[in-house]
Parts: C-alpha cells; sequence; structure tokens
C-alpha cells in the first residue's frame, strides 16, 4: 500500500533543494515524486524542454539534478531523449555499458514545449517506441517568457497574448486534449495526472509509466501562482479543486483501455475552481454568466466523453 | 591491399559508415543526401553493423537525437543537405557549443527560395559560422578518405568538435567514381573507439549538459570553443599525416595545383576544382602561368595560409558557389581578402559567384575567368556573375 511518508522517507529526492522555482509552483512537487518513482539502485537521464524548469534548475555552474540531466533547446526534449535512450540500446548491446546497470529515461516538458512547438518531437519518439516516459507539466500558458497563450490554456483564461479586453474577454479557443492525441498513438500506457491525495495517483502512475517498456505519458497539471493568480499556499487546494470539479480527471489508459482513476461522489462545479484564479476573474462579472455556462457545458462534455470511453473499451 | 572499388559520393560516404560503426544514426530523407540513410538502414537490416538507426521525423529532431546520443556516450552521425541543415540550424550550433563531435556529411545543395534541389554551397555557407569543422571534397575518394579522418579530429580531446564532411549534391554524391577504399579492420583501427571523459549513462558520475549560461561565464566558454577550434588545426594537420601514411593519400589545409609558380589563381572547393585543373592544363600548354588553390578544411579557415600561398600572384579569383545577394562579395572571398589584409599581402583579389542552384561549370567558363586575371586593370568591378545568361 501507498504510503506517502514511507515514500518520502525511504527515497530521498533526486531533484534537490536550491532550484530558484517560484514559491507555489506546481512543477517541482511533481520532478520529485515522479523522480521518487524511479527505483533507488536505477539511473535516470533526464531530457529538458526549455521553460521554467530548466531556466530554473540548471544556471550554471549549479545543478538541482542528482541524475545525469539534458538540455538541448525547446522543441526537441523528446528527440533529444531518443537519442540518448538509442545509445543507451547500442552501447548495452556492444557491451560498452556495465550489465547489471540499468538507466530510466525521463524527459519533461512545459505545456508550450509539449502540446504546441514540442508536439512534433513528442509525436515522433512515442511513435518510434523509444522506451521513454515523457512528463508534461501542464500549466496553461507559455510561463517561462511571461504567460502567453498556448493550447492547452483553458479557454476564456487571460493571459498576456490572450487578454481579457473590452470586445474579446480572454481566449476563444478550447483547449486541445493532449492525453488523447497521445492515446491515439496507442502507447502502451498514457495517464492524467495531479498531486492530489498525497501524491499518491501521481507516484502509482510515475512507477508504472517508468517501468512499462516503450513509450509511455504523463500528463500532469501543474498550477501556476503568476499565472493562474492566486496564493502559493493555495496550490494543494486548487489542485484537488481541479480533480474535484473533472475540469482535470484523472485516468490512465493501459494498452488501449481506459481506467478513470478518481470519480468524485459529488462532483463540484467548475466555479469552485474557476473562481480561486485571477485569470478568470472576468468571468464573474456581470453580463458574463454565459461564459460560466459554456465552461461548465465543455467541463461535463469532456467528463462524459471520458466515462463513455471507458465503458466501452472495457467491455 | 586497398580495395579498388566504383562507387558514388553518397555510397562510399555511406560505406566509410559502416566501416566507422557508429552507435547510433539519427536522420530524415532529402535531396541529394537521402540515399545516405537508406544505404546505411540496409546495414542496419542485415546486421552488417551495431548501430541503433533512429529514423527521426525530421532533421530538427536527428541533430537533437545527435546530441543526446553523443552525449550519452556514444557516436552519433546523420546526413543532410539544404532545408535539413537550414531546419536543424539551431541545433547545429547546440551540437558545437555542447562539445560534442558529432560527424555529418553535407552534401551541398541549394536553399530554397525558389525551391531547388541541385548543387550550390549555399547550406554550407549559411552554417559557416556555426562552431562545426568543415572539410569540403573534390570527388568521390575526398569524401570518403574525410569520412575516415573525421572522428579522429573531432574526437581528440583538445578539439571535441562536432564536423560536416561536404561535397556536391548529384555532381558527386550521386556520380559513380573508380574510388579506393580501405580494408575494415584498418579503418577500425585508425578510427579507434571514442572514450568520452564525460557521458550521461555513466551512472557513477551523473553529468548536466546544456546549461542556462549567463553573463559571468558565457564569454569565457564561448571562448574555450574558439581555442578548440584553433586547434583544430594541429590536429587536422596530424591525422592527415598518418592517414598519408596509411593510404599514400596527401591532405593538407588546401590543394595547390600548379600554385608554386601561378601567376593567376583561382580558389575554389569541391568538385569544381576538377575543371579548373582541367582548364589549367589547357593554359599552361599556351604559356599561362595558371594555378589552382582548393580549399580542404574552410573551418577552421587558415587565412594565413591561404594569404602566403597567394602572396606571388599577380591576380586571383575566388569562386563562391553562393547566390551574391549581399551587395558586397560572398563568403569564400570575404574569408580569403581578410586573410590577405591581416598578412599584409596585397594582391587584386575578385569575386565570381557561379554554379548556383546546380547551373554546369564549364571549362570555357574557367577559361574566362583566368582571361579576366589576366587582363585585370583594376578593382572597379570586384563581384561578378560567371555564365550569366543576360545581365
Amino acid at each position: 500500500m501507498y504510503n506517502v511518508k514511507e515514500v518520502v522517507a525511504n527515497k530521498p529526492s533526486r531533484f534537490t533543494a536550491g532550484h530558484r522555482m517560484c514559491a507555489g509552483c506546481g512543477a517541482p512537487a511533481l520532478a520529485r515524486m515522479i523522480l521518487r518513482a524511479v527505483h533507488p539502485e536505477d539511473h535516470v537521464v533526464v531530457s529538458n524542454a526549455t521553460g521554467c524548469m530548466e531556466v530554473s534548475t540548471f544556471i550554471y555552474p549549479y545543478t538541482a539534478w542528482t541524475d545525469s540531466y539534458i538540455h538541448t533547446a525547446f522543441e526537441c526534449a523528446s528527440a533529444a531523449e531518443s537519442g540518448v535512450e538509442a545509445a543507451y540500446k547500442a552501447m548495452k548491446r556492444q557491451g560498452k555499458l556495465p550489465e547489471d546497470e540499468e538507466t530510466r529515461f525521463i524527459t519533461f516538458g512545459g505545456d508550450g514545449g509539449t502540446y504546441d512547438i514540442g508536439i512534433q518531437s513528442l509525436s515522433g519518439a512515442m511513435e518510434r517506441g523509444h522506451d521513454m516516459t515523457y512528463v508534461c507539466y501542464d500549466n496553461g500558458a507559455y510561463m517561462n517568457t511571461g504567460i502567453q497563450r498556448s493550447s492547452a490554456t483553458p479557454k476564456f483564461a487571460d493571459t498576456t497574448t490572450s487578454p481579457a479586453g473590452k470586445v474579446i474577454l480572454g481566449k476563444m479557443q478550447s483547449r486541445k486534449d493532449l492525453t488523447e492525441i497521445m492515446v491515439s498513438h496507442h502507447l502502451p500506457y498514457v495517464a492524467q495526472t495531479a498531486a492530489y491525495m498525497n501524491f499518491k495517483d501521481l507516484y502509482e502512475k510515475s512507477e508504472k509509466a517508468i517501468y512499462t517498456k516503450g513509450a509511455t505519458f504523463l500528463n500532469c497539471l501543474a498550477p501556476c501562482p503568476r499565472g493562474w493568480g492566486y496564493k502559493t499556499e493555495d496550490l494543494m487546494e486548487i489542485n484537488k479543486l481541479a480533480v474535484e470539479t473533472c475540469y482535470w480527471p484523472l485516468y490512465e489508459v493501459e494498452n488501449g483501455v481506459y481506467h478513470v482513476s478518481y470519480k468524485p461522489v459529488n462532483k463540484k462545479p467548475v466555479v469552485e475552481f474557476l473562481k480561486t484564479q485571477k485569470r478568470f476573474k472576468h468571468l464573474f462579472k456581470e453580463g458574463n454568466e454565459w461564459m460560466l455556462e459554456a465552461f461548465q457545458e465543455e467541463v461535463d462534455k469532456r467528463w462524459n466523453e471520458l466515462l463513455a470511453k471507458e465503458e466501452i473499451t472495457n467491455k | 591491399m586497398s580495395i579498388r572499388e566504383r562507387l558514388s559520393g553518397n555510397e562510399a560516404t555511406a560505406f566509410a559508415m559502416k566501416q566507422i560503426n557508429p552507435d547510433v544514426v539519427a536522420a530524415f530523407p532529402i535531396t541529394p543526401s537521402t540515399e545516405i540513410p537508406q544505404y546505411f538502414s540496409t546495414y542496419v537490416a542485415n546486421g552488417q553493423v551495431d548501430t541503433e538507426f533512429v529514423a527521426v521525423e525530421g532533421e530538427h529532431s536527428a541533430m537533437a537525437a545527435c546530441i543526446g546520443a553523443e552525449a550519452a556516450g556514444g557516436r552519433a552521425m546523420t546526413a543532410t543537405s539544404s532545408q535539413g541543415l537550414a531546419y536543424m540550424w539551431e541545433m547545429v550550433q547546440i551540437a558545437s557549443s555542447s562539445r560534442l563531435p558529432i560527424v555529418m556529411p553535407l552534401i551541398n545543395r541549394a536553399i530554397s527560395g525558389p525551391l531547388n534541389i541541385h548543387c550550390d554551397h549555399t547550406d554550407a555557407m549559411a552554417s559557416r559560422d556555426c562552431g562545426w569543422i568543415m572539410l569540403f571534397s573534390e570527388d568521390n575518394q575526398e569524401a570518403y578518405d574525410n569520412m575516415i579522418m573525421a572522428h579522429r579530429i573531432a574526437e581528440h580531446k583538445d578539439v571535441m568538435l562536432p564536423l560536416m564532411v561536404c561535397q556536391d549534391g548529384f555532381i558527386t554524391s550521386h556520380s559513380i567514381e573508380n574510388i579506393e577504399l580501405i580494408e575494415d579492420d584498418i579503418v577500425k583501427e585508425f578510427v579507434g573507439t571514442y572514450k568520452p571523459a564525460h557521458y550521461l549513462l555513466n551512472k557513477k558520475e551523473p553529468i548536466a549538459v546544456g546549461p542556462m549560461d549567463l553573463q559571468p561565464y558565457l564569454t569565457e566558454h564561448k571562448k574555450q570553443q574558439a581555442v578548440a577550434m584553433e586547434n583544430a588545426k594541429i590536429v587536422i594537420k596530424e591525422v592527415s599525416e598518418d592517414f598519408e601514411k596509411m593510404t599514400g593519400r596527401k591532405y593538407d589545409f588546401f590543394e595547390g595545383y600548379k600554385l608554386e609558380d601561378a601567376e593567376y589563381v583561382i580558389v575554389c572547393m569541391n568538385s569544381t576544382a576538377g575543371t579548373v585543373k582541367e582548364t589549367i592544363d589547357k593554359l599552361r600548354e599556351l604559356g599561362v602561368k595558371a594555378g589552382l588553390l582548393k580549399i580542404r578544411m574552410f573551418r577552421p579557415f587558415p587565412g594565413e595560409e591561404i594569404a602566403k600561398a597567394l602572396s606571388n600572384a599577380k591576380s586571383v579569383a575566388v569562386l563562391d558557389r553562393v547566390p551574391l545577394v549581399s551587395a558586397t562579395g560572398g563568403p569564400l572571398y570575404e574569408d580569403v581578402v581578410s586573410g590577405m589584409f591581416v598578412e599584409g599581402i596585397n594582391v587584386p583579389t575578385i569575386n565570381y559567384t557561379y554554379g548556383v542552384g546546380g547551373r554546369d561549370v564549364t571549362v570555357e567558363q574557367i577559361e574566362k575567368v583566368y582571361a579576366d586575371l589576366q587582363g585585370l586593370k583594376d578593382m572597379k568591378e570586384p563581384y561578378r556573375f560567371l555564365g550569366l545568361k543576360s545581365k
């Protein structure tokens, strides 16, 4: 049985303190827990897309990563990792690496480097079936460059390139469903997760993803205090509301079979999630009630689709 | 005993890669270099190499995968041309700044637009300051030989820089010529094994590659890269000498053809040198002291050595196989005249753009250049077009 205290006590963090990510950011908590899912005896090569996580964890001559780590550019963290993994295979085959050592390959990218500019290299690496895990920490905008909209930005959100103005009220397009795109790659394991309920869901899915042979994908919700506009101490509450409102459903797809990991008994209205964040402030202005309704409709539609997929694939 | 064969430039390049037997080849098809990954994936499919072939979804990923594989501790190679190099341009510089000795044949082709699949050197020239060692090859033999020497140069501890082996698209890449190949075991011994000092897959010493590198250190890191490029000059000489001992084939920074006593000299690279040599033979019979300086090592650029070699000429023409669109000289010209200026050598030197997009380069055109050089009165018209149909 999962026990967060035991995990934290027995598995020292492989991603160390001293990095410069913001207080209240969801990403470092994710990275720490995902790496804790690696067996202590195994080596890891992390590949990281350019973004918040990269610029705040490896500023020469300091690094927060205790495993091997490579950053190349924004759009090609998957491709770089696929090269590392290919070299591992070839070198292992030729006896150039110790036989008794195992290395795992984990790639981190934000939603900009994953949903948008990195989707080609992600798709390529996943299709080629490299033995690697891609982790998207989805904070729903280009936070590193100052909160510009991405294809992961939720509809109506106020960002610096989809500002809530007098005529256009924030981002007018729905968010891309990257997890489903990854499912369409027919990977052995795809999951959507968040740091919720003592990290149990995140930890277990990470372990499964990292130790499933082949290309696997984790989409992780990563709230951003600057971009979303919340107090740093509210991080875990926001994760909770994202899940409890079914804005961010927790589910996994193993060899095409859906399993919804958590079904709230009392699904909360999405306004509970929206009202905690400044990026949705304009939705609560008089006359904009339609926006809240439309947002709720979208959440319901996607949640029901997910339940239907679970039902169909488990028949 | 060497092996006598008949191979195209692409075949010879792929054959060299087979003999090198790298750990990873990550490549994407693009005319005219496509045949290289084709031939190579056949070697992989038939178990003739130990390589992991990564059929990437684009050239940007090809170079990214090579960076990953080389940083991991393996030998990584790719091959490309034109748009492929343009597309991976971002990563080309990350490869050199990360000091990863990746080797890449570049089969030279024009860069769009408009679209043209034939030879010129626009692709190489657009990447000339990306921190790669760049060797140019007149024919299939030179392309093969440069490939065999590449890893010894790139992986030298004082160098640790990626290396491009350039040859002319279609003109040499697709032309079958006689070639002397070296036996597999001799190549294996000559190339040696790659033993990087630090690599990602070393569990005993985890490393981090590709930092955020700000004001306090970037200048010094770039200086280290510059020193490595200077060191490459010494290493290229050493490796070329070893190669000559092994094969009898001599390579230097550049090749002089009847250059010693030449009064009128053409400077060029790659396959055009063959046409120039033939023209020189004709002109010499007529008593014209024509000569050639064919550059093999374009990066690092041997400006000082070239300037000295040209110092006794009456006039010089530098042929740039790129369109001149900057209202000044071409890249090769600029480098040659800079070297001359620094050395205080003032020989009238003019510049021609020629052979753009695969336009045929004829003996008649080269004769015209030598005629221009003989009649050169002043430097009023330094930048010229060769083989232009109309002005």
